[in-house]
């Protein structure tokens, strides 16, 4: 049986392994073959295997995916997988990273939901109701389905230019934020997400929406709220 | 290793490089139409010191870069103002052929 | 925050003069180019013409303001340039492009 060559990133060096080629097989079950019968302190992340939960992605060949989702025979480049944690993250061990930096950039844009009705956390009375076919409800139905892989994160070259920059998931989450007609934060929000460290060092790249696996569009989301914090400067 | 392997981060490259290339030419270019201030003669003795192959191929890039940068402009401004999102791909292609068109045409002139 | 906010617009609405300026600019080289440039020419168009010399005025001043934001988003990516010490030194350097691109416009005017 043919062989596939596996280069895994270890603490500064690449280890590396070989295993069965086969016709149906995901980075991921190369990963946990790998760890099941050569290297058992090998460490990564996985939870669903079905590209539910997002955490799986990695950089594949230089290319940060959801190893669950991608199948080796697509991404082997002359029998060739190499594989290292997710770029733009502080790394934990072999392929995992520490993921926190990403979630509290959402939290500094401001990332969570203020109900305009019920600013001191009460419950509604009654249900909102938004029209599905209303613009703004598109607006952020189109940036809903996130999951918070951090795939855009790693795709994205002005993270790895500037380290405080909120890179692509956090704006996309403030972006669906600002489209909602029940919240009451939006002013905080765009001033959150506003300057240098916010969506006006986006250069439009489109790495973060070429890459995003739920073919999401975080670049589109940025230029909304670069187009809002324009127009609203001159309105204030 | 950050992901650079689609048409748009290519646009962004290429912008920004003409862009930097644009922000050095311009002050050579304003020093240069300053002979002004010393009268049409003085000007005309730039001109003619200029007439020469290598100024004629540095004017052609020169455009090009210009065209290039221009084409590209518009890219981030259309996304950003018009919030164009689907055609994104074609956006890249139409920049780039505009330079190109751009610049041919002025080596037609030129010629 | 706010002054970030506002290099970032002053960017994008000099790119928009710019991006029409630039069409008028090299239509009109285009023409001029063809049969050689000449100082005569040149100075024969704008000496006088207080039209042309408040658009070059204009032209010099977005590009001068363009060019220098440009390349401080530049400088603070690649070189860690960042900072209020530098935007100032920035914004200076492009306003004193523009004064010398304001120069020339003037000098071609009374040429
Ligand atoms: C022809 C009309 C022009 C248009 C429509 C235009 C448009 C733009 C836009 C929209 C950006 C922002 C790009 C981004 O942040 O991703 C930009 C950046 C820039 N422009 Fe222009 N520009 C024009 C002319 C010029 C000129 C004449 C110069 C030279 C002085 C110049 C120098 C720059 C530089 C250095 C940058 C920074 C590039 C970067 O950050 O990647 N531009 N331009
Ligand atoms: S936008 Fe897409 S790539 Fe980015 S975190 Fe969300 S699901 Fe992952
Ligand atoms: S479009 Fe903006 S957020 Fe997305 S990868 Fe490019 S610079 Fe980063
Ligand atoms: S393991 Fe859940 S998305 Fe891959």
């Amino acid at each position: 049986m043919a062989q596939l060559k596996v280069r895994i990133q270890r603490g500064d060096g690449m280890a590396e392994y070989g295993v069965a080629a086969r016709e149906n097989q995901t980075v991921l079950d190369v990963v946990t073959e790998i760890q099941r019968e050569q290297q058992p302190d090998l460490a990564y992340r996985f939870a669903c295997r079905v590209g539910m939960c997002g955490s799986c992605a990695m950089e594949v060949n230089g290319v940060a995916r959801w190893t669950c989702r991608t199948h080796v025979r697509k991404v082997a480049e002359d029998g060739t997988l190499t594989l290292r944690p997710l770029a733009n993250l502080p790394v934990i061990r072999d392929l995992a990273t520490d993921m926190t930096p990403f979630f509290d950039k959402w939290a500094r844009a401001r990332g969570q939901f203020q109900p305009k009705d019920a600013p001191n956390g009460a419950v509604p009375a009654e249900f909102a109701v938004v029209p599905p076919s209303s613009p703004k409800r598109q607006e952020a139905d189109a940036g809903i389905e996130c999951i918070g892989c951090g795939v855009c994160y790693a795709s994205c070259d002005v993270v790895s230019w500037n380290p405080d920059y909120l890179g692509p998931a956090a704006m996309n989450r403030a972006w669906t934020l600002v489209n909602d007609v029940r919240d009451g934060g939006r002013r905080e929000r765009l001033d959150a997400v506003a300057g240098d460290a916010g969506c006006h060092s986006c250069h439009s790249t489109q790495g973060c929406t070429e890459r995003c696996p739920k073919n999401l569009d975080p670049s589109s989301a940025i230029a909304g709220l670069k187009r809002s914090i324009f127009w609203g400067v001159l309105a204030r | 290793m950050r992901d650079r392997r689609h048409p748009a981060y290519w646009g962004f490259v290429l912008h920004r490089v003409s862009g930097i290339g644009l922000a050095l030419f311009l002050p050579l270019h304003f020093w240069a139409l300053g002979h002004a201030i010393q009268g049409e003669a003085a000007l005309e003795g730039f001109l003619r010191f200029t007439d020469n192959w290598a100024f004629k191929a540095g004017e052609w890039g020169l455009v090009t870069l210009l065209a290039l940068h221009l084409a590209g402009g518009l890219r981030v401004l259309a996304l950003e103002f018009l919030g164009w999102r689907a055609r994104q791909k074609d956006l890249v292609a139409l920049s780039a052929g505009f330079a190109l068109g751009a610049g041919l045409m002025f080596l037609l002139h030129a010629g | 925050m706010r002054g970030q906010v506002h290099l970032w617009a002053a960017q994008r609405v000099s790119a928009v003069f710019l991006a029409v300026a630039v069409f008028v600019h090299l239509a009109t080289i285009m023409l001029a180019v063809r049969g050689g440039l000449s100082a005569a020419e040149i100075v024969a168009r704008l000496r006088g013409a207080e039209g042309w010399l408040a658009f070059y005025a204009v032209f010099a001043l977005a590009a001068g303001i363009h060019g220098a934001i440009g390349m401080r988003n530049i400088a603070g990516e690649w070189l860690g340039w960042r900072g209020r010490g530098f935007d100032a030194l920035w914004l200076g350097i492009g306003l004193l492009t523009a004064g010398f691109g304001i120069r020339a416009a003037w000098g071609l005017y009374h040429a």
